[in-house]
């Protein structure tokens, strides 16, 4: 009987390393967080370039994250891309002229959507969209631009509407 | 010519003719699953030889693995001045694939042939023989327990390999090269994801491979010619074909899971 | 003797036999193992079958047992045809038989005393200490009471039989099948083995059959022998009967003699044809 309790034991000690392993993984490797995010409402911003912006990347204001890319798609009238935004419900002010500017974390790092606060009274809802939108840095586009310029002229490189 | 065709010809049926005796065999394996609930201890005793005796095993490669990875993607990120990004390359290698494959390939080499040549020996011993004399099911008494807690030891090796693993590149990251502690967990955490990485990553894979890995090395056993060589023979059957089999579905899951 | 038990009522003797087979042909691939055989063992025996290596011996106790499904015939065990039973039926059948493998086949993950108590723990859901009880008990008769402790690796090739026997008496059943008890067992060994197989048969009333190619022993226990050959039986009777059989295949097996009807030599060509054939194929 001795050997059996010892046995049961090694087992249950051996059962409970596993689930403090995923328990591990769940909370410290990854972002529980993610899993409520369906419950965040949807707002749209039409950009002219997204860049390398992938679904699921983070949507930031302040530096802050409240929510996330759920969708990219193409407008096949405007020929604009269509983003879509999934943020959490508690950041429910977002006025209506706040701009969206797709940038980079880092040098090589992921893209991510920033929000700036504008200043009106209304505030956004789900379906709503952002009117003012920055597309992303094209690093070619840039350094083509920045050879005209200092071809032209000494003028600092304006920024892309 | 007409010689190698009707070889190739034998050796395909043959094939198949394996396959069709390890899917029968798997049926009845499940169908004995039912009076396993009354015996809940007949798991418990497998899950110690398959799941306490692997652990160390385990563990020492997931830290080596995790140590490596924490090396590795150091000189590959530290060009780019992206360190930072380390707990996510050793945590996302970890988490999709090397966790759960070499998981289930070092289960093979230590669990798998273990339970291919126990039981490779209770046929060649008559022990099989006898406990059907005794109007005791080996399938019942045998096989199911070994292959439930196989299933069961599988994922659980699984998530433990993984987690040693992104202790180790912690270790080698934060200890030995000075990445920020802070930024190794953070940029972790934004990157990997709970369902579409460590659900479908580890639990799902290694579940799904805890049971090709326990019904090969089940099968083989009770297939195995009852003789020293023929065990040996069903022994290195069972890694070879556990490997294969692991990596090719591996393959598989991937496309599913991370495929674009 | 029934003056102990006046309460239950004595039943007739049963005359019947309790194993019976007719016209029992089987087949392994093209290979005919048995060739329309029929034997009757009788209740309360110890009948042997007999003959040498490679005769299925061991088939016929797997047909018995219902292990194996014959060709052609039946096989019948107290009145159920064992090969036209359900998984349950004969799985009930098989509690009330036992086999004895050659090598023992003791479990080797469980001690001595667990593989006893194993068919117990199994098929009945008593206590534990009446578990302790009956396993002793059937240690004791087997003379392993004090090995109880040790694993089968330990034990010597006649102590495994031996409690090997001990697992197949836990259920007390009415018949034991002997696979080859004596085979590479000492002559103390052997001593000892032939003494059990006979107490136990008479003390616990069992029908014993014993498949060996142990002559002398066998026969020295035996109430009833059976000689197999090719897949037939050559010839039947109790020992002494058979000791004066006029048949020279009979002779032969029982007295141990090189050859006879049954030939020294495997079927071959004629053995100088043989020799030219290979000096023909690496002469020219």
């Amino acid at each position: 009987m001795g050997t059996l309790k010892k046995l049961e034991l090694a087992v249950g000690i051996f059962v409970a390393l596993g689930l403090a392993a995923f328990f591990m993984l769940a909370m410290k490797v990854s972002n529980i967080a993610d899993l409520g995010e369906d419950k965040g409402y949807k707002i749209t911003a039409r950009f002219e370039n997204v860049g390398g912006l992938k679904v699921r990347a983070p949507v930031t204001m302040g530096g802050v994250r409240i929510g996330r890319v759920v969708g990219i798609d193409l407008d096949p009238r405007s020929y604009e891309a269509v983003v879509i935004l999934s943020i959490e419900p508690k950041y429910d002010r977002l006025p209506t002229d706040s701009s969206a500017s797709i940038l980079t974390s880092g040098v090589l790092g992921e893209q991510y959507v920033g929000l700036e606060p504008g200043g009106m009274d209304e505030y956004l809802k789900s379906g709503g969209s952002l009117k003012l939108t920055q597309s992303a840095l094209v690093l070619e586009k840039l350094i083509g631009r920045m050879l005209t310029n200092a071809a032209s002229g000494d003028k600092p490189p304006a920024k892309t509407p | 010519m007409i010689d190698g065709l009707r070889r190739l010809g034998r050796s395909t049926l043959r094939w198949f003719n394996r396959l069709g005796r390890a899917t029968l065999f798997l049926l009845r394996l499940l169908g004995a699953l039912a009076a396993l609930g009354k015996r809940p201890g007949l798991i418990v005793k497998q899950l110690y030889s398959l799941g306490v005796l692997s652990l160390p095993i385990i563990a020492m490669s997931g830290l080596f693995v995790g140590m490596v990875l924490g090396l590795q993607g150091y000189a590959n990120l530290v060009d780019f001045g992206a360190t930072s990004s380390l707990g996510t390359v050793v945590a996302l290698s970890l988490v999709r694939e090397l966790g759960p494959v070499l998981a289930a390939l070092l289960y093979a080499a230590r669990a798998g042939s273990a339970l291919t040549a126990e039981i490779g020996l209770m046929k060649a011993t008559e022990q099989l023989a006898a406990m059907q004399m005794m109007a005791v099911d080996p399938f019942a008494r045998v096989f199911a327990p070994r292959f439930v807690a196989g299933v069961i030891a599988m994922p659980l090796l699984a998530g433990i390999f993984t987690a040693i693993g992104i202790l180790g590149g912690y270790f080698v990251a934060v200890q030995q090269l000075g990445v920020d502690s802070g930024a190794f967990w953070s940029q972790m955490q934004a990157a990997v994801r709970l369902v579409d990485d460590v659900i479908n990553g580890v639990v799902v894979k290694s579940a799904v491979f805890g049971w090709v890995a326990n019904w090969i090395a089940v099968f083989e056993g009770y297939d195995a010619i009852p003789t020293s060589e023929g065990i040996s023979l069903a022994t290195t059957r069972t890694v070879v074909n556990t490997a294969l089999v692991v990596l090719a579905l591996d393959f598989m899951l991937t496309a599913i899971f991370f495929g674009v | 003797m029934s003056a102990t038990a006046p309460a239950v009522p004595i039943d007739p003797p049963d005359t019947s036999p309790l194993v019976t087979a007719r016209g029992l042909t089987f087949h392994r691939g093209d290979r005919a193992i048995f060739q329309d055989v029929n034997l009757d063992i009788r209740r309360g025996g110890i009948t042997a079958i007999m003959g040498p290596s490679g005769a299925g011996k061991t088939t016929l106790l797997r047909l018995i047992g219902g292990q194996l499904r014959p060709t052609a015939g039946r096989v019948e065990v107290d009145g159920a045809c064992v090969h036209e039973l359900g998984r349950r039926e004969l799985y009930q059948l098989r509690k009330r038989m036992s086999m004895l493998f050659q090598s023992g086949a003791l479990f080797t993950d469980l001690s001595v005393f667990d593989n006893v108590a194993f068919p117990l723990r199994e098929h009945t859901r008593l206590p534990e200490t009446l578990i302790r009880t009956l396993v002793l008990m059937k240690l004791e008769a087997v003379g392993l009471r004090g090995a109880r402790d040790l694993m089968p690796s330990e034990l010597s090739g006649g102590m495994a039989r031996r409690a090997a026997l001990a697992r197949a008496i836990a259920l007390d059943p009415m018949m034991i099948l002997y696979d080859e008890p004596f085979s590479g067992q000492d002559p103390i060994t052997m001593g000892v083995l032939i003494k059990l197989i006979r107490t136990l048969n008479d003390a616990l009333g069992l029908t014993s059959i014993i498949v060996s190619h142990d002559v002398k022993e066998t026969a020295s226990i035996a109430d009833y022998i059976y000689l197999i050959s090719d897949g037939l039986i050559v010839d039947h009777g109790p020992p002494e009967a058979l000791e004066h059989s006029s048949s020279a295949w009979v002779e032969q097996f029982l007295h141990a003699l090189p050859d006879g009807p049954m030939s020294f030599h495997y079927p071959a060509l004629p053995y100088a044809q043989d020799l030219l054939l290979a000096r023909e194929r690496t002469g020219d």
